[in-house]
């Protein structure tokens, strides 16, 4: 009997073990870590709430969160209204969309610092060939990843290059809709737009509240790419100081959260700091997704 | 036993439980212990080092070399290894033996930490005379007083100018002084017919290649730190000096015209380096470069020269710093790794074959004056700014380069024109660093 109770713990434990060990430990240890200050080498030492409070007076901080929240804003929703286009584009191919999707999911493929090194030299301004190309239709290209102004976007271009990972799933939900709802809306007398939008997008709508959830918590932590496109285009890629002296270039607009975490912690030996920085992306993550999770069942009624 | 306590001492006690208890919660220094002189060295001892493939090879020689005059010392070598792994491991109770970084970075935080040991009785016991060693390199392998790491070769910075491109702008010798480099820059500087840059002279902006702050300080004799570690760059005239002459150059530019010249630049470490390539006239960079010329670009004409200076008496000095070692506070056997280590780091004939190898700078007085030693003469150029006075480092402390990069954050505002009162702006960045450093250790 006792055996018997025990039997779906022991198929759950796993699981469960991975969840404390690699989870639950971790948070924990995360959360106590950031109330003290602490450099991995000596005793950490307890600063109660003084690295939060130093938070909100650390200006490279405060331009880490504009820049992150720049991203936030300008790639998720290009990313989800790029793929589902893709994705409706190539249900309507007739032909060769099986060619077509496997080019458009190409890019997914690469790795994140491969893409962004191969970007960057595409994409560099008197070497690249798109500016070189640009030229000869007569447009002065921008300097792309060496221009403040640029950086963000070349990095946004780059995000919507790779967005082949998104588009699978979209165009998954998208062959999901029932022929049956299209044919009904199509007797009724709606054209392509109302099609889309009564029955196309209510439809895909938990897929894109998926995609909103996993794409803000993905650009929260944005980093490989930013630290990458920075490195490559300051020219000094192999730099004795190591990797964060080019963190940000140019004039710190690539410069995300998660890089100054990385600097403070490993570079300037604050890891309590980092650890409260960590606490709080965590809280904010939690608290976007509680938020979407909740407008969504408003928006589509439903309860459960 | 509840005896009542007078008032007044109610609080020494508290105040003596409080001590008991900080005291219980840090952990009480390890007594060092070393062995008595003459005690014969045996074991195994494990190095951690950063270098790779040719460099890497270079290191096993030096090791057999060790090996071989030391058989009862067994040297494993783990190559590739980075500072954050090394902290990790030591932070974690089993560091490395003896490690080997290419940043004086770590120094502070490894010295004030206590992750790697003093090294002070050993040099006692074994009568090491370390006035052997350039000052310069004495003073960023210590911090706080205490010795924690030795010097395992140098980089030195000065100048490299291109001696084809100064003949034509008929330019005879290499600028002295800060002036004269700017008045060098502009003449050797071509522009296209729409104003763009075709040719820097001398490329000012303090993101390019090695122009960082602490490489060019010694220009103005710069001071970054105050006597009791705090930022000394609001204070320290020499800065103002600096940024005031930078800005003037890049201003004559157009700071969109170099970003724009610079975007079309070519990698720092590769066949395309700027100066190499001749679109740059004139480069800070260190002796490492000589042998990328020789290697990428062996037909260039090339001289190099001291650092150019604001004041002609300080001139012939430039920017030092170099690679590190220490003994790990975990060590298993640090006996031996001192041992190994006084091999690196203090026996002139390994300086030697080790400076030939990587083409660094020798640390020792006696390896720099060993005939063994291969000098070419731009090599000696560099030998000659490691020797002067007026050369400077940056100083260890135990946030790492956090002074360096906040202020480097500085600057790059400064040069594009965001900062306007230099005074108000230098003000602040002191105030910056000072907040930044408190962060870490």
């Amino acid at each position: 009997m006792r055996l018997r109770r025990l039997t779906p713990w022991t198929f759950l434990a796993p699981a469960l073990i991975g969840i404390v060990v690699f989870f639950g430990y971790p948070l924990l240890s995360a959360v106590y870590f950031s109330f003290t200050k602490f450099d991995l080498l000596t005793v950490p030492e307890w600063v109660g709430l003084a690295n939060y409070r130093r938070m909100g007076e650390d200006p490279y901080l405060l331009q880490s969160i504009r820049n992150t929240l720049w991203m936030v804003a300008v790639l998720v929703p290009l990313r989800i209204v790029g793929a589902i286009g893709l994705s409706l584009l190539l249900t309507q191919l007739r032909r060769g969309a099986g060619f077509f999707r496997t080019i458009f999911y190409l890019p997914a493929l690469a790795p994140p610092v491969a893409a962004t090194i191969a970007f960057v030299y595409l994409l560099k301004p008197g070497t690249g060939p798109v500016n070189a190309f640009l030229a000869r239709l007569g447009i002065e290209g921008p300097l792309w990843f060496n221009s403040p102004d640029w950086s963000k976007p070349s990095l946004v271009l780059l995000g919507l290059w790779g967005i082949g990972d998104l588009m699978i799933i979209f165009l998954a939900a998208v062959l999901g809709v029932p022929a049956s709802l299209y044919e009904a809306a199509a007797l009724d007398g709606a054209n392509a737009w109302h099609r889309f939008r009564y029955v196309t997008l209510p439809t895909i709508q938990p897929v894109i509240l998926f995609a909103t959830v996993t794409g803000v918590i993905y650009t929260l932590q944005y980093f490989d790419q930013a630290a990458v496109a920075g490195s490559i285009a300051s020219g000094q890629a192999v730099t004795g100081g190591g990797i964060s002296s080019s963190f940000g270039f140019p004039e710190g607009s690539t410069f995300t959260y998660p890089l100054w975490l990385y600097t403070v912690g490993f570079r300037y030996n604050a890891l309590g700091y980092a650890n409260a920085m960590a606490v709080a992306l965590f809280v904010v993550a939690l608290a976007v997704t509680v938020i979407l999770l909740r407008r969504a069942k408003a928006f589509s009624g439903e309860e459960q | 036993m509840n005896k009542r306590i007078p008032p007044a001492r109610k609080s020494l006690v508290a105040a003596a439980t409080a001590l008991l208890l900080t005291a219980a919660c840090t952990p009480a220094p390890k007594e060092q212990k070393i062995a008595d002189p003459g005690t014969e060295v045996s074991g195994t001892v494990e190095l951690w080092h950063f270098f790779t493939e040719r460099e890497a090879a270079a290191i096993d020689t030096v090791i057999k070399d060790f090996t071989a005059t030391h058989p009862n010392i067994k040297v494993t070598v783990k190559p590739g290894q980075d500072d954050s792994k090394m902290t990790q491991a030591i932070g974690a109770g089993n560091g490395p033996d003896i490690g080997l970084s290419y940043s004086t970075d770590i120094v502070g935080k490894f010295c004030s930490s206590g992750a790697w040991v003093d090294l002070a009785p050993y040099i006692a016991r074994d009568k090491v005379d370390l006035n052997r060693l350039n000052a310069t390199t004495r003073s960023y392998t210590e911090f706080g007083g205490k010795r924690c790491a030795m010097p395992f070769l140098a980089d030195a910075y000065g100048m490299f100018y291109n001696k084809d491109l100064f003949a034509a702008a008929g330019i005879a010798a290499p600028p002295k002084t800060l002036d004269e480099l700017a008045e060098d820059a502009k003449k050797l500087t071509v522009r296209n017919k729409d104003g763009s840059l075709k040719r820097v002279g001398f490329l000012p902006l303090f993101d390019f290649y090695e122009n960082a702050a602490a490489h060019l300080a010694p220009a103005v004799g710069a001071k970054w730190l105050t006597a009791d570690g705090k930022s000394a760059v609001g204070a320290d005239p020499a800065w103002k000096t600096l940024l005031t002459w930078q800005k003037n150059l890049v201003d004559w530019y157009g700071y969109d015209n170099l970003q724009k010249f610079r975007a079309g630049l070519g990698d720092e470490f590769s066949a395309d380096n700027a100066f190499q390539k001749g679109q740059v006239a004139i480069n800070v960079d260190a002796e490492y470069r000589l042998a990328f010329v020789k290697d990428q670009a062996p037909n260039l004409k090339y001289g190099v020269a001291p650092l150019p200076t604001s004041d002609p008496a300080r001139y012939g000095g430039g920017y030092v710093t170099g690679n590190i070692v220490g003994i790990s506070k975990n060590a298993k056997n640090p006996e031996a790794a001192w041992e190994l280590i006084k091999y690196l780091t203090t026996d002139d004939k390994t300086i030697v074959k080790l400076a030939n190898a990587l083409k660094n700078v020798p640390t020792t007085t006696g390896a720099i004056g060993d005939p063994g030693l291969q000098v070419e003469p731009e090599f000696k150029t560099f030998m000659d700014i490691f020797a002067n006075p007026n050369s400077l480092t940056s100083p260890p402390a135990a946030s790492g380069p956090a002074y360096q990069e906040t202020f480097g954050t500085f600057v790059t505002n400064w040069q594009s024109g965001k900062v306007k009162d230099l005074d108000a702006g230098l003000a602040d960045a002191d105030k910056q660093i000072n907040s930044v450093m408190t962060l870490g250790g």
